[in-house]
């Protein structure tokens, strides 16, 4: 027996893992002190609980904690990164150059800039989802002063290959900053290896609270960033507010379990993904998005074909998924990524995303196997486009009457 | 362990309601409140409930309520947000202003506005005689504190309110330290925008928000999926909205009680202070009923704080933020350089009790006389 709905939504949010809300519930009751409160054991017990989350959230990703900055989000850090980069950096040249498939949260960002008088180049990626190296290596130019390109896509999942993407970056002098939100705890990351300047973190993508993420700010060679928040001085001036303990405590606590348990929990999600896909490959006419092997083994993207992508949302109600990302699924814009992958409207349109986790169960795999499997059909006994299918007619060829 | 928290202005401890309030949206009710799903619309709702208790709290309308990270962000939010489509001209801040409001504003001059400081009475008011002169420059915006973090001085905003919309400036009011202390009526105020933060009033750290009004035209400062209708991007902190606003219906409905008794154990605390020789910082102005900000003469703030810490007393000297430095708020009241660096703050808080001032008092009286080498007091 499953409780519906059947969370297949981690990418969206995940819940907060028990360990993370124990560690964090004595930051909200007794250690409630300011970090910044220099004069009492308040502050100095909520200033080292901050210190030691800085930590752990830096060996998650091999960095010095002296380049851990905490900030309110991904968004925030995005933004920090970004338009901090290019304020600081604009005097060596105003271009950059990031890819269609990023989160809105760059894109967005990038958009502001264009209206401060930057340059910005939107590379579309293969039909896999990944950008060619050789692509984005021609896309630099001598004014361009920053890259941004995600980790891991968050409603494809795929894996960009960061390491050569920062060798290309570092060898021509250009800043680059990766979004890794959805990364963290799935992807392992090494900040001494990659040649990558800056790195957007969040929590809640990985079993820590929402409201707290932090920002990556390379040491060596020194990264310089203008401030976006003013005020107190917090965070060496570069992201001034009082520190949320709790938050930080939490994020922190999320990292060091990500750390422990992300190889033996990978294989136990990717063993539960596979089970999916076999499953639902089962049905006719069903395409995945983007690349399988570079891909986060959280994540399945599929396009059902034939079936309307409306009331397959609502037929799947005891499934809590996702049909484009969370953040934009307000509009009935069909994904903006999966359009970047070449799918037409009416795939894209139709299509789901699952993304598996930490507490998602084999049962309710199958559940997703067994509900999917019938609505599919019964969606297409309904569909004339499925009839006309069947009888072998290639659609492309009709001709349409307008109404 | 600490035997009593006087340092409410930096921060306080979360209300048992308020922790109870948020604990299920972090580990049951987790979805994204985008998710267009059951988890998703849940906590979409406990974002909506929280944003009308919020408005309630500050008498705004529920669309007024733009949430954020922190006092912090809110403040930048409003001055860099609040001018981006405005052409450059002046803004003015009072002398007494946070940092987050003052810095923000001082970096309005890279996008070729001009700043000007409007100073305050030696009680610590915003002098309407100085902000009528400054206004006489063309001026965009004016930021003026509700209540101070330091002095506790409230100001007379809805006064200043009429001299800024009489100049067709826009004013914002930093409130951060008001909400729960005293009534916050947005519509009253006059303002145009006004910012607020939990963790000033039992609630959690990491959330704030900006009330904005229909004369600002704001530019979002983080952009992104488009939330809060596109002015402030980033998955909404679920469990801290919900917290903001259990923290915001329990500071309206104790605000009478805490005026009368806070205020009450605070001059009773002063009485003593000013027989043992303190001079108290803005007595004489309209206060928060729970700010006691003093020096006595040749004592170092920073000095006597630690020696109170040492037997169990947790007190600042000046601002959390900027602990260690000078208090420009004392320095624009003319207060003496000297005496100014004697400052220590109390600020007591709804849980304080008459022991707890007791207690403070004499181990102020100990520590006083220790540190002047006499020998101590009968109490």
């Amino acid at each position: 027996m499953v409780k519906t709905p059947v969370y297949l939504d981690y990418s969206a949010t995940t819940p907060v893992d028990p360990r993370v809300a124990e560690k964090m519930i004595p930051y909200l009751v007794e250690k409630f002190g300011n970090p910044a409160s220099r004069s009492h054991p308040f502050g100095w017990a909520a200033e080292e609980a901050v210190e030691q989350a800085r930590e752990q959230v830096a060996a998650l990703v091999n960095a010095d904690p002296k380049e851990i900055v905490w900030t309110s989000g991904a968004t925030e850090s995005n933004n920090l990164a970004i338009k901090g980069a290019a304020h600081f950096y604009s005097g060596k040249g105003k271009h950059l150059v990031t890819m269609l498939t990023e989160h809105k949260a760059v894109l967005d960002t990038m958009r502001h800039l264009e209206s401060e008088g930057f340059e910005v180049t939107y590379l579309a990626p293969e039909s896999n989802g990944l950008v060619n190296p050789e692509t984005f290596k021609a896309a630099l130019r001598p004014d361009t002063i920053l890259a941004s390109v995600m980790l891991v896509n968050n409603e494809i999942g795929v894996i960009q290959d960061i390491e050569t993407l920062g060798d290309i970056c570092r060898g021509k002098g250009v800043l680059f900053h990766v979004d890794a939100a959805q990364g963290t705890g799935k992807v392992a990351i090494d900040l001494r290896k990659l040649k990558v300047d800056l790195m957007s973190f969040s929590a809640h993508k990985t079993y820590g609270p929402k409201g707290i993420g932090a920002l990556y700010v390379q040491r060596k060679p020194r990264v310089r960033l203008e401030a976006q928040m003013h005020g107190g001085g917090h965070e060496r001036g570069m992201r001034s507010g009082t520190l949320a303990t709790h938050q930080i405590v939490g994020m922190g606590e999320a990292f060091r379990i990500a750390r422990e348990e992300m190889v033996t929990e990978n294989a136990r999600i990717r063993a539960l993904r596979d089970r999916l896909y076999a499953g639902l490959s089962k049905i006719e006419e069903v395409h995945l998005n983007g690349d399988l092997e570079s891909r986060v083994p959280h994540n399945l993207n599929m396009s059902f074909n034939f079936v309307e992508g409306e009331s397959l949302i609502m037929a799947v109600r005891d499934l809590a998924v996702s049909s484009g990302s969370a953040c934009t699924s307000a509009s009935l814009e069909p994904s903006y990524v999966l359009r970047a992958l070449g799918r037409s409207d009416e795939l894209a349109h139709s299509s789901i995303r699952f993304t598996i986790g930490r507490f998602t169960t084999e049962d309710e795999v199958d559940f997703a196997i067994d509900l999917m499997t019938r609505n599919i059909g019964r969606l297409r006994e309904m569909s004339p486009l499925w009839d006309m299918f069947k009888e072998g007619i290639d659609l492309s060829t009709v001709k349409w009457a307008a109404h | 362990m600490p035997l009593a928290y006087f340092d409410h202005n930096a921060t306080t401890p979360l209300d048992e309601r308020v922790v109870a309030a948020m604990l299920p949206y972090f580990r049951e009710h987790y979805g994204n409140p985008s998710s267009r799903h059951e988890y998703g619309r849940e906590a979409r709702r406990a974002v909506d409930t929280a944003r009308e208790q919020v408005a309630q709290a500050v008498g705004a309308h529920p669309s007024q309520v733009l949430f954020c990270s922190g006092g912090s962000e809110a403040n930048n939010l409003a001055i860099k947000g609040g001018t981006a489509y405005l052409s450059p001209a002046q803004v003015v801040v009072s002398a007494i202003e946070h940092p987050c409001v003052a810095k923000p504003a001082r970096e309005l001059q890279e996008r070729g506005w001009t700043c000007r400081t409007v100073a305050v009475s030696p009680h610590g008011e915003i002098s309407t005689d100085d902000l009528k002169s400054a206004l006489e420059s063309p001026t965009g915006l004016v930021c003026a504190m509700l209540a101070n973090n330091e002095t506790g001085v409230v100001q007379d905003i809805s006064g200043l309110s009429e001299i800024a919309q009489e100049r067709g400036a826009l004013l914002h009011t930093d409130a951060v330290q008001a909400l729960g202390k005293i009534k916050i009526d947005f519509a009253a105020l006059g303002v145009d925008s006004l910012s607020i933060s939990a963790h000033k009033a039992y609630g959690p750290k990491g959330v704030g928000a900006l009330v904005v009004g229909r004369r600002v035209d704001l530019k979002a400062q983080i952009s992104g999926a488009g939330h809060e209708k596109g002015l402030r991007a980033g998955t909404e902190n679920v469990p801290g909205i919900v917290g903001f606003g259990m923290a915001c219906e329990l500071a309206v409905r104790q605000l009478a009680d805490y005026e009368n008794r806070i205020g009450a154990l605070r001059d009773e605390f002063e009485r003593e202070l000013s027989a043992l020789g303190a001079t108290i910082f803005g007595s004489s102005a309209r206060r928060l009923a729970n700010t006691s900000f003093f020096a006595f003469p040749r004592i170092e703030g920073e000095t006597l704080v630690m020696a109170l810490d040492n037997v169990g007393y947790a007190v600042a000297s000046g601002a959390a933020c900027s602990s260690g430095t000078a208090s420009a708020t004392l320095l624009a009241m003319g207060v003496d350089n000297q005496l100014g660096r004697g400052a220590v703050r109390v600020s007591l808080g709804r849980d304080t009790t008459g022991a707890q001032v007791g207690g403070l008092l004499r181990a102020l009286q100990n520590e006083v006389a220790r540190l002047r080498g006499l020998s101590a007091m009968k109490v």
